[in-house]
């Protein structure tokens, strides 16, 4: 009996990496909808990468340069795509719903990341130790909503400015 | 040669012919010579070189087919409701279905047809024809889906569609079933003095593909059965073969099997343009409809046309000629230079293989042997490039390799038979299981083929497959045609009764397929942009609930104050940007089907509670690990109950505010 559960408990366990895992290259669908080849090694491969992780994600965006007094054309924008895109999973306060709760959210993440995270979720799922750490806690992959680099840095302002009313305080990741 | 000894049976009807054809022993073994594996076997991950699109003849459906693979792809939903994705039950596709004789939701698709540029297949659209209640159609193929249906009126078994000339400008069509015009009630015998076919010439719009229908040619009433357009030099000029000239009206099996040849008619259709602008037609009172999709909507709308144009081959000399071609012919086939169209005739021991430039001259020199209601014939021997001597028993379809060879079906000898076209001599023979109709080369039909496959399609399959009690799906066997001897490689399934298909490489349509459609160019009159946009409204007794979808609930969950004998109308907006990541909409007890929502579009179901109770919804395409959890309840009240109206999503649903009716 003891030996059936423990399988059981492995076939889950290897259930659920392999459904973490993800296609890699080529592969930017839902991996709950569709298996690949060469999985394992994938696994594997995000195993060796730091627990850390690099705190500005992996994806096309390598600076952001963040301005203040904040932008209200960009928090405009940034609104509505929220409203659009995000709302169905993410609210405005500490709540995790679906996905986590974005107040505080550029507090904890640096901008780089967060827009990665919008732009390369797929990647960022399946290779990003932080964004796997979410995954785990969530149970249900960020779906990518074909978000463009100009929307996702109108919606990191939107979020910049979520913060302050709903912590006080922003940014305080690119300082840490 | 056992096949020779056929031949003596020619004179006894087709259908005897047909019946001892099906009954010979084939060798159900044979025939796979080599690793055939390797040419076919397209590993996980690789895709295949080509996309053939069958015909899903009764069906009224169209298919996609990975080729070498033979892996089915896609069924597209063309004439047919189809519960799968809720096409001809959703509010924004059933105006698809609309006809001058009401909602028809079945036909029967028969041939397929690509879009071509400069006599090449440009990937972008495909139309096929319902031959029941007549319509040609057009799918998108950045989407696969269904975007147009236009009716054709005064015609019947609209069999002979839709034909497409080298730049798609007209998509051409002839009555299979010559009707009185119009329609009126008299005896059936007295066909010949009140039956009357008509050719239609559908224009398509070079940009957005859109159809309409040009103008009509009317003809003596005989069976218009098959056409191609001409191409390079012929181009501007249509063959079509017709049977029955005998204009029987029963027992056609032997009634119109009388003569020993029929005709094909020849069209100049720039001739008719020109005609039209000279304003040389009648214009005719009569109805039929034109259903659209809205890009931007997604919506069908349906529009019905009151008026016809009509030309009248006596009032227009030039345009329409005859030549007598082999007894009730079939294919109609024209080779990739232009020169060479090819007559077949069922039932005859030859096949009459026609010269355009001999045509040409002989319309030149007025080389006649009389007419048929103003109507030249050409003298048979003057149009003729040659006779293909018994090649087989009962020719049906040529396609071309582009390689100097023609490749013929035999329905009742059951073979593919590779001929060359200039010399008209037979190379190579097949065997087929059984009774082929219809075959496709990629690009065989265009003016530049990928003679590399051939795909037959047979319309009896026994001892093929494992049986599926007495009916058996159809089937299509794919030949290596590279080499000088034919390979058979495969057999697959197909649906319904395949009748014609087209195959292109993938590298024209792949690059284009939409992945999603974007959610902010949605105009949908009901979309929800967005969670917070989800909401119900109540306008007398229609109560509209904005839904949206998302991995992995449906916002909102929970619904009150709908009362029975209410009209519910659920429209579901997915807000998914993402490939592949469809939601699907089920009510319990719903009277139509589901609905699947593509990524970023509305798609609205009705509903109408018939008595009160709880009633679950759920999404019906499994979308992420918590796909089970995404569902709701509707509450349903008695009609005359003051349960407010009111929804929720995460919230105690007594907390939310009451709506009043608007």
């Amino acid at each position: 009996m003891r030996k059936i559960k423990t399988f059981a408990l492995l076939s889950l366990t290897y259930l659920f990496i392999w459904s973490c895992g993800g296609g890699g290259e080529g592969s930017k669908s839902d991996p709950n909808r569709k298996s690949t080849t060469g999985t394992s090694e994938e696994t594997t491969e995000a195993k060796e990468v730091p627990k850390a992780g690099n705190p500005k994600g992996i994806g096309e965006i390598k600076e952001v340069k963040l301005t203040d007094p904040l932008d209200e054309n960009m928090i405009a924008s940034g609104k509505a795509i929220y409203e659009m895109k995000c709302s169905a999973c993410h609210k405005l306060t500490d709540q995790k719903v679906v996905g986590p709760g974005w107040a505080g959210v550029t507090n904890r993440r640096r901008p780089e990341w967060i827009m990665n995270m919008i732009t390369n979720v797929d990647v960022m799922l399946d290779k990003d130790p932080q964004a796997q750490k979410l995954l785990e806690e969530c149970l249900t992959r960020m779906p990518n909503q074909g978000v463009s680099t100009g929307d996702a840095r109108n919606v990191l302002e939107y979020m910049r400015k979520n913060d302050l009313e709903q912590t006080n305080s922003k940014d305080q990741a690119v300082k840490g | 040669m056992k096949k020779r000894s056929y031949i003596q049976y020619l004179s006894v009807p087709f259908a005897v012919l047909a019946t001892l054809a099906s009954c010979q022993n084939k060798d159900v073994k044979t025939v796979v010579e080599g690793n055939v594996t390797d040419q076919v076997y397209v590993a996980p991950g690789e895709y295949d070189e080509f996309y053939a699109f069958l015909s899903g003849g009764f069906s009224g459906q169209i298919t996609a087919y990975g080729l070498p693979s033979g892996r089915l792809l896609k069924e597209i939903p063309v004439f047919s409701v189809y519960p799968e994705n809720g096409y001809g039950y959703s509010e924004e596709t059933k105006a698809m279905f609309n006809t001058s004789y009401g909602v028809i939701p079945w036909d029967d698709s028969h041939h397929i047809e690509l879009s071509q540029t400069d006599g090449e297949f440009d990937g972008r659209w495909l139309f096929v024809n319902g031959n029941n209640t007549p319509r040609i159609a057009r799918i998108d193929l950045t989407t696969f889906e269904t975007v147009e249906i236009l009716e054709i009126p005064d015609v019947a078994g609209l069999h002979c569609a839709p034909f497409v000339t080298e730049n798609s400008e007209y998509l051409v069509s002839g009555t299979r079933f010559s009707l009185p015009i119009p329609q009126k009630d008299v005896p059936i015998s007295s066909y010949k003095e009140n039956f009357t076919g008509l050719i239609n010439y559908v224009s398509v719009d070079a940009k957005t593909g859109e159809m309409d229908l040009a103008f009509q040619i009317s003809m003596p009433g005989f069976n218009y059965d098959l056409a191609r357009n001409g191409k390079g030099k012929s181009h501007g000029w249509s063959f079509l073969t017709t049977y029955n000239s005998e204009q029987a009206h029963t027992l056609l099996e032997v009634n119109a099997s009388q003569k020993d040849k029929d005709l094909m008619a020849i069209i100049n259709w720039k001739k008719a343009e020109e005609y039209l602008k000279q304003g040389k037609f009648t214009e005719r009172t009569t109805s039929y409809f034109h259903n659209l999709i809205d890009e931007k909507t997604g919506i069908a709308a349906s529009q019905e046309m009151k008026t016809t144009r009509i030309i009248d081959p006596k009032e227009c000399p030039g345009m329409v000629y005859f030549i007598p071609v082999p007894k009730s012919p079939h294919g109609c086939d024209v080779d990739p230079s232009g020169e060479y169209i090819v007559g077949n005739g069922k039932l005859s021991a030859d096949m009459s293989i026609y010269s355009f430039d001999k045509l040409m001259a002989a319309i030149e020199s007025n080389d006649f042997a009389g007419d048929i209601d103003g109507i030249p014939v050409i003298n048979y021997e003057s149009g003729l490039h040659g006779i293909l001597t018994k090649p087989g028993l009962g020719p049906l379809h040529t396609e071309f390799d582009g390689k100097g060879f023609a490749y013929t079906t035999f329905f009742i000898s059951s073979e593919v038979v590779k001929w060359n076209v200039e010399k008209l001599e037979v190379v190579d023979r097949q065997s087929t299981f059984y009774s082929p109709g219809h075959l496709v080369i990629p690009g065989g039909e265009t003016k530049k083929p990928f003679g590399k496959y051939l795909v037959a399609m047979n319309k009896i399959t026994k001892d093929r497959y494992l049986p599926t009690g007495p009916e058996l799906a159809h089937s299509a066997q794919l030949f290596d045609i590279s080499g000088d001897k034919m390979k058979l490689l495969l057999d697959f399934p197909t649906k319904g009764e395949p009748h014609y298909a087209q195959a292109i490489p993938a590298s024209k349509i792949q690059p284009n397929c939409k992945k999603f459609y974007k959610i902010e160019e949605n105009k949908h009159p009901y979309v929800a942009k967005g969670e917070g946009q989800a909401k119900v409204e109540r306008k007398g007794n229609e109560v509209h609930v904005y839904m949206t979808a998302i991995r992995s609930h449906l916002a909102p969950d929970n619904i009150e104050g709908v009362k029975v004998g209410d009209k519910v109308y659920f429209h579901v907006t997915n807000l998914e940007q993402d490939w592949d990541v469809p939601h699907g909409f089920a009510m319990q007890g719903a009277a139509t089907a589901e609905i699947l929502i593509m990524p970023g579009q509305t798609r609205t179901l009705l509903w109408e509670p018939g008595s009160v109770g709880i009633y679950a919804y759920y999404c019906t395409d499994f979308c992420s690990a918590l796909h089970q959890e995404m569902s709701g309840y509707m509450r349903v009240s008695a009609q005359d109950s003051n349960v407010p109206l009111r929804w929720s999503l995460g919230e105690n649903i007594e907390d939310k505010v009451e709506i009043p009716e608007s």
